[in-house]
């Protein structure tokens, strides 16, 4: 990418894009009820980027599924944009990416990035705009009429954000899309994506297992624990908007590395 | 193709070594009746002569059969009654329109399951059963039956092979319309896809290695179901009337060059769908 500038997206603290007050979510299972969410609250600000940590089972991707409306919380209230999460998937304000890229095989990657502008009824015209401006925004132009078999791993799940980013959602939901993929590719897309979030001003929800990652996307980490999930520390990171990869190594870095350390291990603790 | 050349060749040959000595054994004891009647005296070697070239062996040799396919093949007229080409049409085209209607019938009804609870509880243990019932007891009813409300010909031996031909597509289909994972649903389901959309977009293409294989052995029940609904019909015509009428008569080398004509038939078919499977899935980066 080119060595442009990066400027942080101006964060607007009083507009809330998510809001989650005092959530609840318990499965029922054969080994009785499972609290995978339990008095969760959180405010997102618009143009934040948010990380979720925790342990397997401390519901960050649960939290994260409620937001996209493919979980139903149990109690409490939650608010995208203002509306339910129903509303606002009906009204496509979020693009959601898996963990695994998902792409089809039979089509091409400028097909993959076109799939949910067909869906949404994109004209033809503004289909094909949006599938080169997408692709060149995750720096796969020139891909279009490549088949996904025929790019590393690294390369299909960048398609697959340029695929969520394709129609104009502001809102951009991640579940560890990053985490089947080795550590330098994923340095790398970091890197990228940290680009990509201050050029789209976008609000981004990520979740991670990763501390590392967590500290370097984030303007906020959010750590949770588990059983019943919950949060147990909001960490507003001190860390300047410009952030190249060294900044890993710097003392300011490491200290909210440690303190995102220590939210984990005292969630563990009280067991 | 060269590595599997001479594998196949020598399986090919172990077979036709086989079919002659079994044609020895089990023919020695007419060609021993007609010598003992005339008096001669047989040597191994006109024994052996003798249960290759009868007329109404109990097994034919493999040249008889090759030769009989040949003389009602090449050297008969295709418009003439005693063409196997003219009765392995009639077959065909009966398959073909069985297997067509099977399919569709059978993906009809896929769909109907996967997208509809009723149907899900409901429908296939109705299939099930269906297949359960020897098609040999139902296949004459199914031709008395439409014959009574005037439809004969071509569409009741069709019917027949619908109704076997249905089953591997029911089967398949399902199985297929169900193969994409949670995320790819969930995925649908964030950029707020319709059913429609789901099933044209991600269902559907995802189910195609499903169809090809469900095909494959819906072509080859629906060429069974052919040939037992030509039986009831009195052998008018068709590779199942040859049969009939070869038994009938004892004609064994018509039956056994009926059998090898309608085996020809199934493998050239069930091969066509192979080759179009192959070139759909390579496309579609699948195979």
């Amino acid at each position: 990418m080119q060595e442009a500038a990066v400027q942080m997206p101006d964060t607007v603290p009083g507009q809330s894009v998510i809001s989650a007050h005092h959530l609840d979510l318990t499965f029922q299972t054969n080994d009785g009820p499972v609290h995978a969410l339990k008095d969760v609250s959180l405010d997102i600000a618009k143009g934040e980027f948010v990380s979720f940590i925790g342990p397997s089972g401390c519901g960050k991707t649960t939290f994260l599924r409620c937001m996209a409306d493919l979980e139903h919380p149990t109690g409490g209230e939650i608010t995208v944009n203002g509306v339910s999460p129903e509303e606002a998937r009906r009204s496509r304000a979020y693009g959601y990416v898996f963990q695994a890229a998902g792409l089809y095989p039979w089509r091409t990657i400028g097909g993959n990035v076109r799939l949910p502008l067909e869906i949404m009824g994109y004209s033809k015209a503004e289909q094909a705009e949006r599938v080169a401006r997408v692709l060149e925004l995750v720096e796969l132009a020139g891909f279009e009429n490549k088949f996904p078999w025929q790019l590393s791993g690294g390369m299909q799940q960048r398609a697959s954000i340029a695929r969520a980013l394709a129609f104009d959602a502001d809102i951009l939901l991640m579940d560890e899309p990053f985490g089947a993929l080795d550590e330098i590719v994923r340095d790398h897309l970091n890197e990228q994506l940290l680009k990509l979030w201050a050029r789209t001003q976008k609000t981004i929800a990520f979740v991670t297992h990763s501390i590392p990652e967590a500290v370097y996307l984030s303007t906020k980490i959010v750590v949770m624990s588990p059983r019943p999930g919950r949060i147990t520390d909001v960490i507003d990171s001190p860390l300047p908007p410009d952030r190249p990869l060294d900044i890993r190594d710097t003392p300011a870095f490491l200290e909210v590395a440690h303190r995102v350390r220590e939210g984990l291990r005292a969630g563990h603790g009280d067991e | 193709m060269s590595r599997n050349t001479l594998p196949v060749l020598t399986v090919v040959l172990a077979i036709f070594l086989l079919w002659y000595i079994a044609a020895i054994f089990l023919n020695a004891a007419w060609a021993h009746d007609k010598a003992t009647r005339s008096g001669e005296v047989l040597t191994t070697q006109t024994l052996v002569a003798d249960t290759w070239s009868q007329e109404k062996p109990k097994l034919p040799a493999p040249h008889q059969v090759g030769a009989e396919i040949w003389k009602t093949t090449v050297e008969k007229k295709i418009t003439s009654k005693r063409s196997l080409i003219y009765h392995s049409w009639v077959t065909l085209s009966a398959t073909l329109i069985g297997f067509a209607l099977g399919t569709g019938l059978g993906i009809a009804l896929a769909v109907g399951i996967v997208y509809n609870r009723t149907m899900d509880m409901s429908v296939m243990p109705w299939v099930i059963a269906s297949q359960t019932i020897p098609i040999l007891a139902i296949a004459p009813m199914i031709i008395v039956v439409l014959n009574a409300v005037g439809i004969s010909g071509l569409l009741p031996k069709a019917m027949i092979s619908m109704y076997l031909s249905f089953f591997p597509v029911v089967v398949g289909m399902v199985k297929g319309l169900r193969s994409p994972d949670a995320m790819q649903l969930d995925q649908m389901r964030t950029w707020n896809a319709s059913a429609t959309q789901t099933f044209w977009r991600l269902r559907l293409p995802c189910s195609m290695p499903f169809l090809f294989t469900s095909l494959k052995i819906a072509m080859a029940a629906s060429l069974v179901g052919a040939i037992v609904g030509e039986l009831p019909t009195g052998a008018v015509a068709g590779l199942g009337a040859r049969l009939l009428a070869g038994s009938y008569y004892g004609q064994t080398i018509q039956i056994w060059s009926a059998l090898i004509m309608a085996a020809a038939l199934a493998a050239a078919l069930v091969a066509l769908i192979g080759f179009v499977q192959r070139m759909t899935l390579k496309r579609m980066g699948m195979a």
